[in-house]
Formats: structure tokens, sequence, C-alpha cells
């Protein structure tokens, strides 16, 4: 006969360990702390705190990267917790925490140090360490959070090295945690990534774009302001040649702004061999969603608008996005960082960008100059609707492009990257010294456009046109801002009527 | 009948019109015989015959019920006016044609009928489907002659109708005839323009209040922006177009016919340059419809050459290009030596003297003005 057996309340007190680590939140790194309880009872593993898919199935990596490093799997009922237990926890970067802690509380691992280190990285079944996303904001947020060291997995050891005032320890194994523990190994820090050229060699160059003196300098005028870009005509008229040549004429990449650029592609998983010199560049294809655009999801994920930042973001077609994904644009647009709000709270995703567009001017591509043009009125006027929309008020120059005749096209090459940048470089130091560091006549204020040294002839001109109502005050501004970028290039001190005559001529107009 | 400004026997055909509006589409084909115009012609019974058969006799009993009040009253609900060819308000120009509305409804500034004969007015018909050329051509042109002080009629349909009225309202006075109830905005993106000339110009219609447009409703009223004014011009339209079935109307009422040149090789502008061929009066601006109407001279247009002040050497020379089909600052630069810079600032100052305008799509166009704008 069989008795229910009460069982007895445990003798043996269960034992707690704890260790640091980091979740990524769109692209910023959150403090984790791993808690892990091992008592008697029957034989499982559990991990609660808010965990997605990859963190669930860290179960199985951690229980087999243990056993296969010569450790044994304690038999006890063991409970992992990830705290704070409100914030929700994505992918597999907290495997090795997690390990070490779980070693830690079964005695198999006796490090004073523990506390005083976070670790990230992901395990594989054998127990060797995998790269993960982030470890560069991770390693600024551990520094943040008065921790010693980091350790990671070794490829992440570059990229963590960029953060100064940190130990960065690399590891390949979990097993080599005994030795650090013992301290009778400690590996050099690594080398941080070195700063990459800002343009590599075969990048594309201006010289490629042959004739059209407009376009050119459309790109040179709108590259020394940080101006945003329109260009309007045919199909094969080389707008898309022109906006990928773009990069090649910014000015290189400060060092603060790299870093910025490093920590967004390390999160996203960008980050190559050396940090970015260069500006990024980024071409979404027309069907992206507002969310692919500006970024969202849950866990938030960055959008093209914050993979481009600092750099260009080229909306080839502009006329074909989804009208929800451009309206997406505006805010980050104006405000230079994107927010998307979700249960947890507020999130900002930096996103200071310079946009470059193109565009057809009919449908069917052809323009209603040409007779073979099928398209309606109403096409056309759909079509045009979403040039003059809310995202085309924040464009300041209109480029219309044309077939380059076959002179120009069996022409000499026309001037290469590196001079038009060396004159973009002199004309943003100019505006640096006038408006502080990192600003571009772009971002004027329209106080400080206002504020603009201005000749007697450049401002009876455009108050001639101000007061003709040709000009809404918004594009008054567009106009002063236009200019001091004109006269910024040339040198001047003042715009002069030249400078601003031709601002007027390649402003962006506010009619349909 | 003082109330109404029209008989109510002719106010009656109008309502005959929109109730028939449905049947006139099956008869109506643009064969001779059985154009809408010449369907118009008919009395009343004639016409019931001709397009609706089996229900003739309910149609006109129907009509003929309506009484003075409701006639009255939904006139005023629309706030709609009427005159019928019994009144003095009725156009002169209307007279000369035998198939001439019984009655027209207005909605707008009535004054604009008061005295108007054929020579007040010049009609602007084109394609809706117009190039920037030659809508920029038709908004000149319905401003400077309106400006001249003459009516500009049009139609208010898409393309050059409406920028025809666009240039009117600028200038001056325009009317716009309409293939609807002159309550009804149609096309329903024009309504804006519609409330404008509504509110400062005039909107005239033969049919009533709230009648829908249909096909045959459109040369029907092409019939009478022909008769209402001295000349009918053609912009743009291709070779198988309504507005050629306006400038047929109006040659037939002898009216003057002109027509804006353009390129042989543009589709849209097939249509006028036949009829010139054919010995339409060339239309290169405003003042070639004041010379062609009344007489070389007898009127001098502020806007006409003569008055333009000299252009610097590189505005001239820039100016030259753009005539010569030079669009863009590249394609300027591709055919003259200078710099794109200079090219950029002269033509920011030709477009402030008014020589060119900008389509949406960054292209340049030049305008009728030879000189400043007034």
């Amino acid at each position: 006969m069989w008795t229910i057996c009460r069982s007895t309340p445990p003798s043996v007190p269960s034992v707690l360990a704890t260790a640091r680590t980091f979740t990524l939140d769109g692209i910023a790194a959150r403090p984790v702390r791993v808690e892990v309880d091992v008592h008697r009872g029957l034989p499982n593993f559990t991990i609660v705190g808010l965990p997605d898919a990859a963190v669930r199935e860290a179960r199985e990596r951690v229980r087999a990267a243990i056993v296969n490093c010569g450790f044994e799997f304690p038999l006890r009922r063991i409970v992992v917790n990830l705290a704070p237990a409100s914030l929700r926890k994505a992918g597999p970067g907290m495997d090795l925490a997690i390990a070490a802690a779980l070693l830690s509380a079964s005695e198999q691992l006796e490090w004073e140090g523990l506390a005083k280190v976070a670790l990230i990285g992901e395990l594989a079944l054998d127990g060797s360490t995998r790269p993960i996303h982030g470890a560069l904001a991770m390693a600024e947020q551990a520094r943040e959070g008065g921790a010693e060291a980091i350790v990671l997995p070794a490829e992440n050891g570059g990229e963590a090295a960029l953060a100064e005032g940190i130990g960065v320890v690399p590891v390949e194994a979990l097993g080599q945690l005994l030795s650090l523990a013992a301290g009778d190994w400690s590996p050099a820090r690594p080398e941080p990534l070195p700063l990459l050229p800002s343009i590599s060699p075969g990048a594309p160059d201006l010289a490629d774009l042959r004739g059209q003196p407009h376009l050119r300098h459309a790109l040179e005028v709108a590259a020394a302001g940080g101006h945003s870009l329109l260009m309007v005509g045919p199909p094969g008229a080389g707008k898309s040649l022109a906006a990928g040549r773009l990069p090649s004429i910014l000015p290189p990449l400060a060092p603060a702004e790299a870093l910025e650029v490093a920590r967004i592609a390390s999160a996203c998983g960008r980050l190559g061999s050396g940090l970015p010199g260069g500006r990024p560049f980024r071409a979404p294809h027309h069907t992206i969603s507002a969310a692919g655009l500006v970024g969202g999801g849950q866990p938030i994920r960055a959008g093209e608008a914050t993979l481009a930042h600092r750099g260009v973001l080229f909306l080839d077609e502009l006329c074909e996005f989804r009208r929800d994904a451009l309206e997406a644009l505006r805010a980050p647009l104006e405000s230079g960082e994107v927010s998307i709000a979700r249960v947890g709270g507020q999130r900002s995703l930096p996103c200071r960008f310079m946009l470059v567009a193109a565009s057809n001017p009919c449908p069917c591509g052809r323009g209603e100059a040409d007779p073979d043009c099928t398209c309606t009125p109403y096409e056309v006027q759909r079509y045009g609707g979403k040039l003059s929309g809310a995202l085309a008020d924040r464009i300041d120059l209109l480029a219309a492009v044309q077939q380059p005749s076959a002179a120009e096209i069996g022409g000499s090459p026309g001037e290469p990257s590196t001079a038009v940048r060396e004159r973009v470089c002199a004309a943003r130091e100019r505006q640096e010294h006038r408006l502080g560091p990192g600003r571009c006549n772009a971002e004027m204020t329209p106080a400080e456009g206002r504020a603009c040294p201005l000749s007697d002839k450049a401002a009876a001109l455009l108050a001639d046109l101000y007061a003709r109502q040709r000009l809404s005050g918004r594009a008054h501004d567009r106009a002063l801002r236009l200019a001091q970028t004109l006269a910024d290039l040339a040198g001047a001190s003042e715009i002069g009527e030249e400078q601003m005559a031709q601002a007027l001529q390649m402003r962006r107009r506010d009619h349909g | 009948m003082v109330e109404l400004g029209a008989c109510p026997e002719c106010l009656r055909r109008s309502w005959l019109l929109a109730a028939l509006g449905p049947y006139v589409e099956r008869v109506a084909t643009g064969e001779v015989g059985s154009r809408s115009p010449e369907l118009l012609r008919l009395s009343n019974e004639d016409l019931v015959q001709a397009a609706a058969p089996k229900v003739a006799g309910q149609l006109l009993a129907r009509v003929e019920a309506l009484s003075e009040a409701r006639l009255n009253e939904e006139l005023l609900l629309a706030e709609c006016w009427a005159c019928c060819r019994h009144g003095d308000l009725y156009p002169e120009g209307l007279r000369d044609a035998a198939d001439a509305p019984w009655a027209l409804l207005g909605r707008g500034d009535r004054r604009l009928l008061d005295g108007l004969e054929p020579h007040g007015a010049v009609t602007i018909v084109g394609a809706r489907r117009a190039t920037s050329y030659g809508r920029e051509i038709s908004r000149e042109l319905g401003r400077e002659l309106a400006r001249a002080g003459m009516v500009v009629v049009s139609g208010m349909a898409f393309g050059i109708d409406g920028c025809a009225h666009r240039g009117a309202l600028d200038g001056g006075r325009t009317i716009a005839v309409l293939g609807c109830g002159p309550d009804v905005a149609y096309p329903a993106s024009h309504r804006g323009l519609w409330r404008q000339i509504s509110e400062s110009g005039l909107v005239l219609s033969e049919l009533p209040p709230g009648a829908p447009p249909w096909k045959w409703t459109f040369p029907a009223r092409n019939r009478i922006m022909a008769a209402l004014s001295g000349m009918t011009v053609v912009v743009e339209a291709a070779t198988r177009s309504g507005s050629l079935i306006t400038m047929d109307l109006a040659a037939d009422l002898g009216r003057d016919l002109g027509a804006v040149p353009g390129p042989v090789t543009s589709r849209a502008s097939a249509g006028p340059n036949a009829l010139l061929a054919s010995g339409a009066h060339v239309i290169r601006d405003a003042q070639d419809v004041l010379d062609a109407m009344l007489g070389p001279g007898q009127q001098q247009h502020s806007g006409s050459p003569g008055t333009a002040t000299p252009l610097d050497a590189d505005l001239r020379i820039v100016l030259e290009a753009v005539e010569a089909g030079g669009s863009t600052c590249d394609a300027v630069a591709a055919m003259t030596e200078l710099p794109v810079t200079t090219i950029a600032a002269a033509l920011a100052r030709l477009e402030l003297l008014g020589y060119l305008t900008y389509t949406s799509v960054g292209t340049v166009i030049r305008t009728l003005h030879s000189g400043h704008p007034a």
C-alpha cells in the first residue's frame, strides 16, 4: 500500500549568485543583473524576467557549454532571474553571464571579482564564445555603471576597446573564466579598431559625372551646407549616380561623430574591421515600410534613418515611396532624432542625416514635354502630390536633371571628388566658426538665418521678391540659408547679390 | 417673371434637359445629325421623341407640372439666378445661334452678362492634358486679356481651361460655362476654383441646379462658350479633341478663330497647328487677340513689347538659350559658354523680371511677358 509522503523542508539553504550583463534596447545598452538560485528539488532550469525566445533558449546552450567544458551541471532546481523584471530581454548576449553565475552558485567557480565585472557574449555548445551586437554601447554602459572590466568574446574586443576608462577582457571559451578567477591569466587589452580612411580606394568618384555642371554645383552646395536635395529628371539622366558620389565630397567624420556612427553600426551588427571614417550612405528601396525607415518593432530596431546618422539618406523614386513611410520621416528630419513610444517608455534614436531624393517628372518618366508621355493629368497630379507634400517642405534644393548630351558623355571626366571636397570642408569650417561645432547652415534657426550678413543689393533682391508675394516666409528663410552656403563656398564675408540670385534659382519652390 | 428673371417656359426646358440626361447620352453619337448641339435645336416635343420615345409623355408631363414657385425655390436654394432668351440680360452673342439655350442659369455676378457683346469676350479652350507650355500660355493669355478689359470665357476643365480662369481671376473678369448645374463643382478638384469664380466672376450653365454632367453636355456647353465671345482661341489640343468641336461651332457662328502655335512635333499642339494651316489667327500673346478682334492697333496692351527695359548681355544670352529650348540650367550651360553660377543667377533675375517661370519639376519655361509684370 502506498502512502503519501510530504517532503521534508530543505536542510541545505539555497545558494544564490549574481552577475552583471546587458541587453540591447534599440541602440542603447540596458544593465541587467543575472541572479541564479540553486536549491533542492526536482532538477529543473527556468529563466524568468521577460526573456524573449533567444534568451529562453540560453538554457540549452548554457547546459551544453557547461557540460562540454568539463564542469558539472547541477541536478537541482535552478531559477535564473533577469532583473529588472519589467525590462524585456532580447538576444543571446546574456549566455556568458548566466553560465558564470550558475557556475558560481554551484561553487565550481570561486571568483571574488565576479561582482566587479560585466559579462557579455553568446555561448556555443562546445563552450566557446560567439560575438554579439552592441558591444561598444555595452562597454560604455559598463563604465557608467562602475564596472572595472567587461568580459566579452574575443571578436568584440577591438570594438569594446574603443570605450576608454574600462578594462576589456577578451575570452574565447567559458573555461577561461577559471584561469581569470584564479588570477593566473590576464589577457592584454585588445587594440581598439583602427579609424578607416574616409574614402576607400576605388570608391565612386565625382569625376564619373561628366558634363551636367548645374547638377555638380547643386551637389557641392548641398554637401557644403548640409542641405537636403531633390533631383527631378528622366530615368538614366544620372540622378542615382550623382547621389552615390555625394559621400565622397562630404567632410570626413569628426572623431566624436565617428564614434556615434560606430555605436549605431555595432548595435546593428554592421561594424566591419574598423571605425568608419567616411559618412554612411543609405539607399533603401521604395517598398520600405515606415518602421523600416525610421525604426520600430518590439524589441526596437534602428531604421534606415538612424543607420544614415551623420551621413546621407538617399530616397530614389521618391514618389513611389509609401506615403505613411514618408510622413514618418517628417518629425525626425526636423528634430534629428526618432522617438518611439512603447509601453515600457519613450526611446529615442539619433538620426541627423542629409536627405537626398530623386524622382521622375511623371509616372512614365518621360516628362510632359515628351510627346510619348502617356500619363493622364490625374496621374501626374497624384504623382507630383508627393513632391509637394509635407516631406518636400523640408527640402531646400531642387535640381532639374536632364540627359547629358553625347558630347558631354564622351567628354573628359569631371572635377575629381578630392578637389570639390576641399572647398566643401573650407565652407563647413566657416559655418562651424559661426554656428558652433558640428553645425551647418541647413540647421540654422530662422533667427540665425536672418542674422546672416547681407549686402545691400542682395537684401534688395530678396525684399523685392518677398514684396511681390512670390515668396512665403519659409521660402524666404530657405533662400537665406542657401545664399549663406553659397557665400561660405565663395569665402565671402557677406552674402552678395550674385549669391542671393543663385540661391533664389536653386531653391525648391513652394508650388506643387 | 420678374422674380425669376426668366419665363417659366424657358426654365422648364432646362429641367427637361436634365431629365433627358441619360437618354440623350444614348442618342448623341457624334455622327452628323445626332451631335448634342444639333439635337438641342429641336423643340421640346421633338427632342423628347428623339431621345426617349418610350417615356416621352411621362417626362413632358413631369416637367410641365413644375410650378413657377417651385422653380423659384430651387434657384434660391442653390443661390442661382436665371435669364432667358426673352429677357434683357440674355447675352447678345447667343441670339445668333440656332441651337442657343432657352435659359441660362448663373451663379455669381450677373453684371458680367449685362451688355456683354461678343467683341467684349474671348473664349479660351484647350486640352485637359496640357503641357506646362500650354498651361503657362493659357494663364498668361487669361491674365492679360482680363487686364485689357476682356471677359475671359472658358469651361473650368483641367489643364488649359483651369489655367485660363486662374489667370483671368488675377487680372479681371471671367465666366465659366459648365456642363452640369451651376452649383455643381466639376471636376471636383476644381471646387476651389469654382468657388472663386462664383464669388468674383460668373458660373453659367443651361442645366438646372444639381444636374450631373453627361458626356453630351460638354459639347453642348461648348456651343455656349463659342457663341458668347467674338473670338475663340485654342491653346493646345490633340487632333481629335473636344476643344476642336468648340472651334467648329465658333466657325459656324462666324466668330474669329485663333490658335497658339506650338512645336510641330508636339502632339499637344497638333490641333492648333492644323487650324493655323487652315487660316486661323496666329496668337502669340494677348495683343494678337486684341488686334484680331478689334483691328490692328485699336487697343494697345500694357504688357506688349516695346515697354521692355533692355537686358544685360548675360541675361539676354540666357534668355535666348531658354527661348531656343533650354529648360534646365545644365541645358543652358551646354548652349552657352557661361559658367553655371552666372546662369543660375541670370535665371533668377529673369524670373523676377517676369520673363520665365518654373514648373513643379524645376524646369524653366518662357512666359509671354516681354517686360516687367505690372
